[in-house]
């Protein structure tokens, strides 16, 4: 039993003759395709024998049909001869399904192309941005009906979404901030002993930590795991239909899949905000016992005295807001999802990569606005 | 007796299920199940819901380890076969899921090529004409090459699932419900389509239905899955005289015999 090969004869008078043998099968017929279609028909007639034949399936069979094809489009009858009855049978069933079919779309005028995708991104970002306002403004009204009492709050869901978002996430949002802690008071300690003026590591950490940094990690960690997994369970079930169901029930899609997500959110972040930067301060406190020799008790005294109550309350007053933009962008990105998975991870990695963003340009505003009101 | 799921040893056997056991948890799905499937054979798989056919269907094609059993699939034992031959046997057998199954990132074509590109090294214009038959051979029309999976109808979809399936001719084919959720026409010119790949191929073929009317047209066999066996093996004029409640309602039932009574001729007058 061998590969497939073949062998070119002269026939009688200016008749050819090819004789195929072996295995004419899709796993053999490799090495012969290019030499067989690189044959020039010549002569009154060519007559392909398949006598030698040991197995022919869909794609051996293939094979000769299109030569019998082309070399009798070219002008030189063509016939296939000693075939067995399988082998008839097959190449019959290929040669009445023979037609040709794209594999790829059609792309058409590469510059034509190009700026048509440049167009339909810039189309695509303004239709982003116009169905995000709905999406917002749909949201705000379902959440307006729902505290005016003319819609059902899911408690259960929202106190679901409290667990996931916020008490699953007390270890590692714990453990970060407390790490950030400690790194801000030693670099801090770092820069400030130049000038003999250590213990000015409280007043950074305290400041530093409950204005700006606590929430802000906190929200950009939060974003990382609950935006991600918002857009990925909200995508689901728009693949598998669950949202179409949902609507055909009766029960709205934003009353139920959003509106508790957002809650939770708000909720969750606050609170996560308030023991990150607690954990942010125990990790700062423990570093500058440790290894600058201030007391726990000098440094939680001397922590109330510079660090003014406004910077508490500056870092919590964004929480809320934060976690509001994170549900809401994972959430508007479960909606779009449609089609097939790939769509699930572009979706995905937008609602983190964009709720992050919005965080810290929110962020920004902030910092600019508490300072013009004079909370320094 | 004439009804038992297994076939003499001497038999010339595709697949061969001994002692088959299955469980989800403390949930028995298939306690002590035997089949034998001959070669070039159609076999009907027929059973009630959560019978265990799809997951019988699994365990066969390897993505789903039975707890005890012995499955014996084209001269190789699934237990002792070795990663690398284990691949080569996916080779010589086609799959056709519920839903078609397909790659959702990839064009209908893209998606029957994956198979040759994987194991085959072959010319990217043979590879396209190949592509180009099977989506003929299923019967789709042309313009459903170059489309991707979420621009499909569902019987479409099946169709296009079935194509990947026959990419490398494989001798051994599997089906999960092929006609379920297809219209009363494209269910039987799939019918159709599949009796004539078995004829023209020479395929056996492993078939989960619920379709009555595809068991009366195009299996040889048919096998009752229930009580968490395999409880008859035979052709459906066989089946009908079995004594056992499940399989008399299912055959003799109005939808049974309503299926019976459009049958070819050939089985009424048996």
């Amino acid at each position: 039993m061998g590969a497939a090969s073949f062998e070119q004869v002269q026939g009688p008078g200016t008749a050819q003759r090819l004789a195929v043998r072996g295995r004419l099968t899709i796993a053999h017929i490799a090495d012969v395709v290019e030499p067989l279609r690189a044959i020039e028909p010549s002569g009154s007639a060519m007559a392909i024998d398949l006598a030698g034949i040991e197995r022919i399936d869909t794609a051996g069979a293939w094979l000769i049909h299109r030569l019998v094809a082309t070399w009798s489009a070219a002008g030189v009858p063509t016939a296939v001869e000693n075939a067995s009855v399988d082998a008839e049978r097959l190449i019959a069933e290929v040669a009445s399904n023979d037609f040709t079919v794209d594999t790829r779309p059609p792309v058409g005028n590469v510059v034509v192309a190009r700026l048509g995708r440049i167009g339909a991104a810039v189309v695509g970002m303004t239709d982003n941005i116009g169905s995000f306002l709905a999406f917002l403004g749909h949201t705000m009204v379902v959440l307006g009906q729902t505290v005016a009492g003319r819609r059902p709050l899911r408690w259960n869901a929202v106190i679901h979404q409290c667990e996931t978002i916020g008490v699953n996430a007390l270890g590692i949002v714990g453990l970060l901030l407390f790490l950030v802690g400690i790194v801000v008071a030693q670099q801090g300690a770092v820069q400030l002993r130049a000038f003999g003026a250590e213990v000015f590591v409280v007043n950074l950490i305290g400041r530093s930590i409950l204005r700006e940094l606590g929430i802000l990690l906190t929200a950009i960690m939060v974003a990382g795991r609950s935006a991600s997994a918002f857009a990925a369970q909200i995508g689901s079930m728009k693949l598998n239909q669950e949202v179409d169901a949902l609507a055909a029930i009766g029960m709205s899609p934003i009353e139920v899949l959003v509106v508790p997500r957002v809650l939770a959110m708000s909720l969750m972040l606050l609170l996560l905000g308030f023991y990150g930067a607690v954990m942010a301060v125990i990790g700062g406190g423990l570093f500058c016992w440790l290894a600058l020799g201030i007391p726990p008790i000098t440094f939680v005294q001397r922590l109330q005295e510079v660090t003014p109550l406004s910077d508490m309350v500056i870092g919590l007053i964004k929480a809320p807001v934060f976690g509001i933009v994170i549900a809401m962008m994972g959430c508007f990105q479960g909606m779009q999802v449609t089609g097939n998975a790939e769509s699930v991870g572009e979706r995905t990695t937008r609602a983190v990569v964009e709720s992050i963003f919005v965080v810290i340009v929110l962020d920004a505003f902030f910092a600019v606005f508490f300072s013009a009101m004079g909370y320094n | 007796m004439e009804l038992s799921p297994t076939l003499p040893d001497d038999a010339d056997v595709v697949i061969r299920v001994r002692g088959l056991v299955n469980r989800f948890g403390d949930q028995v799905i298939h306690d002590d199940l035997d089949l034998d499937v001959r070669r070039g054979e159609i076999i009907g798989v027929v059973g009630g819901s959560g019978s265990g056919k799809s997951v019988l269907m699994r365990s066969i094609i390897g993505l789903q380890t039975p707890a005890a059993g012995e499955i014996t699939i084209l001269d190789h034992d699934t237990r002792s076969v070795d990663a690398i031959a284990a691949k080569d046997l996916r080779r010589r057998w086609g799959v056709l899921f519920q839903e078609g199954a397909l790659f959702s990132s990839l064009t209908v074509a893209e998606n029957i090529q994956v198979p040759m590109r994987e194991f085959l090294h072959l010319p990217e214009p043979l590879m396209a004409e190949l592509a180009g038959y099977k989506v003929a051979m299923v019967g789709l029309p042309a313009e459903a090459g170059p489309k991707y999976p979420s621009e499909l109808s569902g019987g479409m979809k099946k169709r296009a699932g079935l194509a990947r399936a026959l990419a490398l001719d494989p001798p051994l084919l599997f089906l999960d419900e092929p006609t379920a959720g297809l219209d009363p026409v494209s269910a039987a010119a799939f019918d159709d389509l599949i009796r004539i790949l078995k004829q023209t191929l020479g395929l056996t073929i492993f078939l989960i239905t619920h379709d009555l009317d595809t068991l009366y047209a195009i299996c040889d066999r048919v096998a009752v899955i229930g009580d968490k066996k395999v409880l008859a093996v035979g052709t459906i004029d066989e089946l009908l005289s079995f004594d056992h409640p499940w399989v008399h309602e299912y055959f003799a039932g109005p939808r049974g015999r309503a299926a019976l009574s459009a049958a070819p001729k050939s089985v009424k007058a048996a």
